[in-house]
């Protein structure tokens, strides 16, 4: 029963940050209700069994990137998002968006993977251990971990080359 | 009752929280007042002297005083993010304590939960460093929000040093986790059982790898991640007003001031942990060392002969009794402690404490000695030395475990 | 009184977040707020991908845990694109100055 309690917690506390990104006037409240939303995430990760990958989302996604967001959402301080009058087609853009939303969550319902359960009694397979998950990283997946280890160095020379100055 | 008898777990869980929280407040509070004392003996001057005996009410009327401040705030000032920010410090600051245990595990209540830690989770280390790389946002927030110039500069040159020394202070604690091959607390500690030379940084024993290297790196960086000196231009006084918290007042200083001491308990109970065998004792329970449970009694009773002399020879009028009633509180608890079964259940809190204030007081006495860093020499220190001595020592650690396999974890 | 979670629940509300994401992706002018709106639909997906890894462990009894692997890809490419991406944001606010996304308008027929 504290799992369900959790979830619709956590569910409710993910919506509500992404509708907090939407509604918000200026962008460090959206990157505010961002972090929420991801803290609520980590907690559902733990729920569905992957501890590691809480931790991970925390420190990595909520703990550095965020910060990264944060930060120049700080320096490039140019104030209020301005409510300009909204397109022509803002409103049909809205209605499609909606109703995307609205059919994926459709078929992921009816869905027959849907039936498996998460928690409960009926769930017996225990939490994904670091120790299984790095020995899948370092031996199936070796070589997509080398591709994004490169990927980190690019990124990285990438950041530098285009905030240097013009010397 | 039947409230107790139906969710046992619930109830204990309850207590801890509550007498952890308690003591974890209590003891921010003192170490400020320890901080104050220990710094004005280095200088060769009294502390707080007057407010109670020795100044030992001090904390007391700070905390008084700090209630009945004005709470002012910034007219231009962003209101989510100026009230979040000493809360959301506050709060991540206490709740890391809750991941660390203080004594061994096998002591257990009842119901079968352990007494000496709130929560015992498989991915502990993880979880802490999780809740550490938070932080940064409660000095951020604080900084942009004011709306003002040195707090917006200090909280972004804080922040951003923060972030950098996180770095370092992850990879130096590596080392440790690869010869233990787990991340949870109580098998770390388990690990390093044994004499005082078992513990992780020295590690004297047949196939233990020194993590020396790792324990200097690690206590640098937590110097730098508290924000303390010779780490603390973000927040000096005469650098930067009073950096990040510059336009907070009353309560949430307070709050801030407590964050910044809770994180130091943090890092230090970590440090104790990982490098210096967490509550394990620096002798084993063998032999003539088995008068060792008798170590936290004797010792209160030390303390309660120096209180009682200092009563007798020193204080005067109302210090006097306030010095009387610390004497008999110490001579009680030593009494108590002497008692064999309470004698063996305190010995793990009371090595843990006793390594804990060690480091705080290796921290005070920092601050009394070293003058600051430049913002320029901090940040190239943190990248350009200490983060390559890190890496340096997870990859001597790991050419180790490699090449002996007697350095093994199995 | 115990109550199982099916998967299905956790799917609903990984698509619910991914339309929220697309709808701030189309109606928002400041280009951070744009890119924070493309971390939310990266941030769905994940959790799409750890409940599939639990659903897959519980039919098959083994644990499977490729969907967490890929989790951990999606992590580190997200954070490799904000790196970037924010260092393209700040070039383009010093160059145009203003960060309102109808400004950039450059290439527009």
């Amino acid at each position: 029963m504290i799992p369900f309690f959790i979830f619709i917690i956590c569910a409710a506390l993910a919506v509500a940050g992404a509708i907090a990104l939407i509604w918000a006037r200026e962008p460090i409240h959206s990157a505010l209700a961002l972090i929420l939303v991801m803290v609520a995430l980590a907690v559902l990760y733990l729920l569905l069994g992957a501890p590691f990958i809480t931790a991970v989302q925390i420190i990595v996604y909520a703990g550095a990137i965020m910060v990264l967001f944060v930060f120049v959402i700080m320096v490039l301080n140019f104030g209020l998002e301005e409510r300009t009058n909204f397109s022509k087609l803002a409103i049909p853009g809205a209605i499609l968006g909606l109703a995307l939303m609205a059919e994926i969550a459709h078929w992921l319902w009816h869905a027959s993977i849907g039936r498996a359960l998460a928690n409960g009694p009926a769930a017996q397979v225990a939490e994904a251990s670091t120790r299984d998950l790095s020995e899948m990283l370092f031996s199936k997946y070796l070589f997509p971990f080398e591709a994004t280890s490169i990927l980190i160095l690019i990124a990285v020379l990438g950041a530098w080359v285009l905030a240097r100055k013009e010397s | 009752m039947e409230f107790i008898y139906q969710h046992p777990v619930l109830v204990a869980a309850i207590i801890k929280i509550a007498v952890l929280l308690f003591i974890v407040m209590t003891a921010l509070a003192y170490l400020t007042w320890l901080e104050r004392k220990a710094i004005a003996h280095i200088q060769s001057r009294w502390g707080p002297y007057n407010v109670g005996a020795h100044g030992l009410l001090q904390p007391l009327a700070d905390g008084i005083k700090f209630l009945f401040k004005e709470d002012v705030t910034p007219p231009a000032a962003d209101k989510v993010a100026y009230i979040l920010a000493p809360f959301l410090a506050l709060a991540l600051g206490l709740s890391a304590i809750a991941l660390i245990p203080f004594g061994p595990p096998d002591k257990l209540f009842p119901n079968g939960q352990q007494i000496y830690s709130v929560v015992d989770l498989n991915i502990g280390i993880l979880m802490l460093f999780a809740i550490t790389s938070l932080g940064v946002y409660g000095v951020a927030l604080a900084g942009w929000s004011s709306n003002s110039k040195y707090p917006l500069l200090g909280g972004l040159r804080s922040s951003a040093q923060m972030i950098s020394y996180e770095v370092s202070l992850t990879i130096s604690v590596v080392g440790v986790i690869l010869l233990a091959g787990t991340f949870n607390f109580n098998e770390l500690i388990a690990k390093q059982s044994g004499w005082f030379w078992h513990w992780n940084v020295l590690s004297i024993q047949h196939g233990g790898v020194p993590q020396i290297i790792g324990f200097l790196c690690y206590l640098t960086a937590a110097i730098a991640e508290t924000n303390r000196v010779p780490f603390d231009l973000p927040e000096a006084e005469t650098e930067l007003v009073a950096g990040f918290h510059t336009e907070y007042s009353s309560f949430k200083f307070a709050m801030f001031f407590m964050a910044e001491y809770a994180n130091m308990i943090t890092v230090s109970c970590l440090a104790t942990i990982l490098f210096l065998g967490g509550w394990l004792s620096p002798f084993p329970d063998t032999g003539i060392w088995h008068y060792q449970n008798f170590l936290p009694g004797a010792g209160l009773l030390l303390l309660a002969a120096y209180c009682g002399i200092n009563t007798i020879t020193e204080m005067r009028g109302i210090a006097r009794l306030q010095m009387a009633v610390v004497t008999m509180l110490a001579g009680g608890g030593g009494l108590i402690c002497l008692y064999p079964p309470i004698a063996a259940g305190i010995q793990g809190p009371f090595w843990f404490t006793t390594k804990i204030l060690a480091i705080l007081f290796f921290y005070i006495w920092m601050r009394a000695t070293l003058p600051r860093f430049r913002y320029d020499q901090l940040m190239s220190f943190g990248w350009k030395l200490l983060l390559p001595v890190s890496l340096a020592n997870l990859v001597l650690t790991a050419l180790a475990i490699i090449l002996w396999p007697v350095v093994t974890h199995a | 009184m115990t109550f199982a979670i099916p998967i299905s629940w956790y799917l609903v509300l990984s698509a619910v977040l991914f339309g929220l994401g697309v709808i701030a992706f189309v109606f928002k002018r400041n280009v951070i707020t744009i890119f924070m709106s493309i971390e939310l639909m990266l941030n769905a997906v994940n959790l799409a991908f750890v409940a599939f890894s639990r659903a897959h462990s519980q039919i098959s009894g083994a644990p499977n845990l490729d969907g967490l692997v890929f989790v951990l890809f999606v992590i580190v490419v997200a954070a490799a694109e904000a790196a970037v991406g924010l260092a393209i944001v700040i070039m383009l606010a010093q160059n145009r100055q203003s960060l309102n996304v109808e400004r950039v308008n450059l290439l527009k027929l």
